[in-house]
């Protein structure tokens, strides 16, 4: 629905609440069930090597453990031993030895093994699906793997091809793409040399506190809890989510407490539902960030007082506090919250005065004209407009153009757009994931064809930041590497052609009754296992 | 044989060559319309500025992965060759793998078709069974405040949104009264409960003598198909008002009124009798308006149906869902066509 359906049905179904008072019978769902409301129509597999969307990852991290794990309860410690007890690293820093937990069972009843761990990571490296790339960054090919993913007895030993961060290597295998399946179940049901891709695209074969049940695309999904989950069996027996697109549909559900919770509220619903009896809010920080990026093939933007101005032409506040009001804060480091190495520095506000003078100093001629691309979502429309009004302040002319995926990405990624408006989301929870794009670009030359990194994208040589960024993932000390992609941060605020604006926050309308509840903040997915009602 | 034998049987058999020849006249233009509806879905599909290289790859992909899946896609071939592949795959009733869940698009479709088919097929039963009796007598009452409410009921069916109708009906007769089942085709009790036969969960469950899950079926399907049915009321309740005057008009009614037959046998037995004909028209056209699926009923309702299934994979550059799903909407309407023709020639002799 465009804005304005939005505008129109969010205004009809708050005018029509406000005459009519409380439903007149409560439903509610069982006590053992959890029922959510989602829109899970990006659903396009549940295979763990192949699966890389939001709503595949919440599944996903239900039914399949990892060598390493988030604890929900925890997310600031970072990685916590899983399926691993505990690892061990050799002195030259390319070797982790994990062993595994003894008593584990996978839903089939198989118990968990190092075979099935050598298994499902030389699979999700062979497959060579979509997230291939958290694994493959560390040197495993198809052709390697027999000799660098091995598993021998109760352990399996990992030698990457270079000494990377223990912490860079453990965190990666948190992601989707790290979950361990049951071996003899996935190969029972191989075709034509799949691996069993087909059969897990809808099917689950894993040891976590949940088994898939059923997935109908664009309906639902639904999860059984596994009774012998080695954390114990969940509180809620079966999990349901149901794709529901309508925001205002997911209201009334919850309201009239057919669902226990509503995930993709649009901000007046969720300032309707914050006054509904027996609904609570649930605000946390996700990893997805709003940017806005310079070409530095334009000799106006190429000059450093001109890439300062334009951060000084944001509105940060006034954004967030109108149309993005509970949706995003403002967050100009590229690290988001909550990662390792996140910092909390927002230098920059509005002010024209000094975008002004920035401009002169640079010597940017009267009536500049800059081209922006911008996708068609409406938040990011929002966010055009209101820099092309500040920009309009200072002189420039803005000529905004808004298009689908393939016209702005296409153009983007040919280095053809002097303003890009958009998102990025984490793909792994490691500080790199985001440091290898914006601030790493080893060949700035257009041949490189380096389309995957943004700073390439956006024909920035990033100096010395590509060097501090190839040392950061290798630095073994935690507390080391935290500060350099501090310091990095810190220069890349100062030189780089982003203006990084806000971070997103998840809100989730829910029955008060509904306890435990974790998102996965920035850094993983969506825990069922703790929650209670 | 002599002459006057011959004579006879060709004058048997002469029935039969304007039927073979009707029919083939029907399979062509068939096939041309088909060939027709193909084409342009498929040069559509290509030119749209969608990238489904990209929805599969992902915004951060290398050029070189890019490339790899444009080539294993066919993309790099011609535009003629590519639409030869397709209606190759077409013809052997293969309308390819989505491209986002990699399923196939006929079983995408096997799902979600009958919940819309069900929904329709419901909606335009309403539309008939309220819509055609008040066109009649809104006809017959022109001008009357019958005529008046009948104006009114049908220019709020044509005008007013239907996301509004539906969330306004959702909340007063789901949220607040509490009558009818939410969003989705059944409470979450009831899933899963009854086998699937037809895909239709009322048939389903009769079928199955669930009559629990047909209950909670209904409560579910009563709202949409209503908020449907209102819309084909509107329109046919129009068409019909219109029909009739003009039928009531005539003067063979003038002469039936003369000759005094009953009001009721003036306009049942003989007006309306002569706007069959072009009713079948409207309902067919109302149903398969219906049948194409409607989006924001759909998305309004969590209504798991073919418009909502085609919207997302237009959305998601999933062209061989698109063109797969536009296939059957096209097939549809060939059908009730045909389905008509067969109707005109049951209720107007002349057509025969």
């Amino acid at each position: 629905m465009n804005s304005l359906t939005r505008f129109m049905s969010g205004a009809a179904l708050g005018l029509a609440l406000a005459v009519t008072s409380v439903p007149a019978a409560f439903a509610e769902t069982p006590a053992n069930m959890l029922v959510i409301a989602n829109r899970i129509d990006d659903i396009t597999t549940l295979d763990p090597a192949e699966s890389f969307e939001f709503a595949g990852s919440d599944v996903s991290r239900n039914i399949y453990q990892k060598l390493v794990n988030f604890d929900p309860a925890n997310l600031d410690a970072g990685y916590q031993p899983e399926i691993a007890e505990s690892w061990t690293v050799s002195d030259d820093g390319t070797t982790i030895t994990f062993t595994i937990r003894d008593g584990l069972k996978f839903h089939s009843g198989n118990p968990v093994t190092a075979a099935d761990v050598e298994f499902s990571l030389r699979r999700a490296v062979v497959l060579n699906k979509t997230p291939a790339f958290i694994l493959t960054q560390f040197g495993f090919t198809a052709d390697n793997v027999g000799d660098t993913i091995v598993a021998d007895g109760n352990t399996v030993t990992i030698k990457t091809d270079k000494p990377y961060a223990t912490s860079f290597v453990l965190n990666c295998l948190t992601s989707t793409i790290g979950g361990i399946v049951d071996m003899k179940t996935v190969m029972a049901n191989e075709a034509d040399g799949d691996m069993g891709n087909t059969w897990l695209k809808t099917n689950s074969a894993g040891s976590g506190a949940y088994k898939l049940v059923s997935w109908k695309p664009n309906e639902s999904v639904t999860l059984q809890s596994n009774p012998d989950f080695y954390l114990g069996a969940p509180a809620m027996e079966r999990v349901i989510v149901r794709h529901v697109q309508e925001s205002a549909s997911q209201r009334l559900l919850l309201e009239r407490g057919d669902i226990d919770m509503a995930r993709n509220l649009n901000p007046e619903d969720v300032a309707g539902a914050r006054d509904a009896e027996g609904v609570v809010i649930h605000d946390e920080l996700r990893g997805r960030l709003m940017y806005l990026a310079f070409s530095q093939k334009h000799p106006e933007l190429s000059k450093p007082q001109v890439r300062q101005a334009m951060k000084y032409l944001v509105d940060y506040e006034g954004m967030q506090n109108s149309f993005l009001n509970g949706q995003y804060t403002i967050h100009q480091n590229f690290l988001p919250r909550t990662f390792l190495g996140a910092v909390d520095e927002n230098p920059f506000s509005l002010n024209i005065e000094k975008a002004k003078a920035l401009l002169a100093e640079a010597g940017v001629p009267e009536g500049l004209e800059l081209t922006a691309g911008v996708r068609e979502a409406q938040e990011r429309i929002e966010i055009a407009q209101t820099f092309q009004n500040a920009l309009a302040q200072v002189g420039i002319k803005l000529n905004v153009t808004v298009g689908t995926a393939k016209q702005i990405l296409g153009e983007y990624r040919s280095r053809n757009l002097d303003v890009y408006i958009g998102a990025w989301g984490p793909d792994y929870p490691d500080p790199h994931t985001n440091a290898g794009t914006f601030a790493y670009n080893p060949d700035n030359s257009d041949e490189a064809n380096a389309t995957g990194l943004l700073a390439w994208r956006n024909s920035w040589d990033t100096g010395g930041l590509t060097d501090k960024t190839a040392a950061a993932v290798v630095e073994n000390d935690r507390d080391v590497r935290q500060q350099m992609y501090s310091d990095i941060q810190a220069e890349f605020r100062e030189t780089s052609p982003f203006a990084v604006m806000f971070q997103k926050i998840e809100q989730a309308a829910m029955r008060d009754n509904v306890q435990n509840v974790n998102l996965g903040g920035a850094t993983t997915a969506v825990s069922y296992w703790p929650i209670t009602k | 044989m002599s002459a006057s034998d011959t004579n006879q049987e060709r004058r048997r058999r002469a029935p039969l060559f304007p039927w073979i020849k009707g029919t083939l006249l029907t399979l062509g233009s068939i096939a041309v319309t088909m060939l027709g509806l193909l084409f342009v879905t498929f040069v559509i599909g290509r030119v749209m500025p969608i990238d489904p290289v990209l929805a599969i790859v992902g915004e951060r992909a290398s050029q070189s992965t890019y490339d790899a899946v444009y080539e294993q896609l066919g993309l790099d071939k011609p535009l003629i060759v590519q639409f030869f592949y397709y209606l190759w795959d077409v013809v052997r009733g293969d309308f390819g793998m989505s491209l986002l869940n990699a399923r196939p698009v006929s079983e995408d479709i096997a799902r979600v078709f009958p919940a819309t088919m069900e929904l329709a097929t419901l909606g335009v039963f309403v539309g008939i069974v309220l819509g055609v009796p008040l066109g009649v007598v809104a006809a017959v009452n022109r001008g009357s405040w019958i005529d008046q409410i009948a104006r009114v009921v049908a220019l709020v069916g044509y005008s007013m949104p239907i996301f509004w109708l539906g969330l306004m009906g959702l909340l007063v007769f789901y949220g607040v009264l509490g009558w009818v089942g939410g969003p989705g085709r059944l409470d979450i009790f009831y899933q899963d409960i009854v086998p699937t036969r037809t895909g239709m969960i009322l048939l389903d469950s009769a079928l199955a003598g669930e009559w629990s899950v047909f209950r909670n079926a209904f409560s579910h399907i009563v709202l949409p198909a209503s908020l449907l049915g209102y819309y084909s009321l509107a329109y046919i309740s129009r068409m019909t008002r219109s029909f009739m005057l003009e039928q009531l008009s005539a003067e063979y009614v003038t002469t039936a009124r003369v000759k005094g037959l009953s009001e009721r046998a003036v306009i049942w037995r003989h007006a309306f009798k002569n706007i069959r004909v072009q009713l079948i028209t409207v309902i067919a056209l109302s149903y398969a308006n219906l049948l194409e699926g409607s989006v924001l009923t759909e998305i309004i309702f969590s209504w798991p149906g073919i418009g909502s299934y085609i919207t997302t994979a237009l959305l998601s550059a999933d062209m061989n869902a698109v063109l797969g799903g536009t296939v059957v909407v096209g097939l549809i309407f060939i059908c009730l066509n045909i389905l008509s023709d067969l109707l005109y020639r049951v209720f107007d002799p002349r057509s025969k």
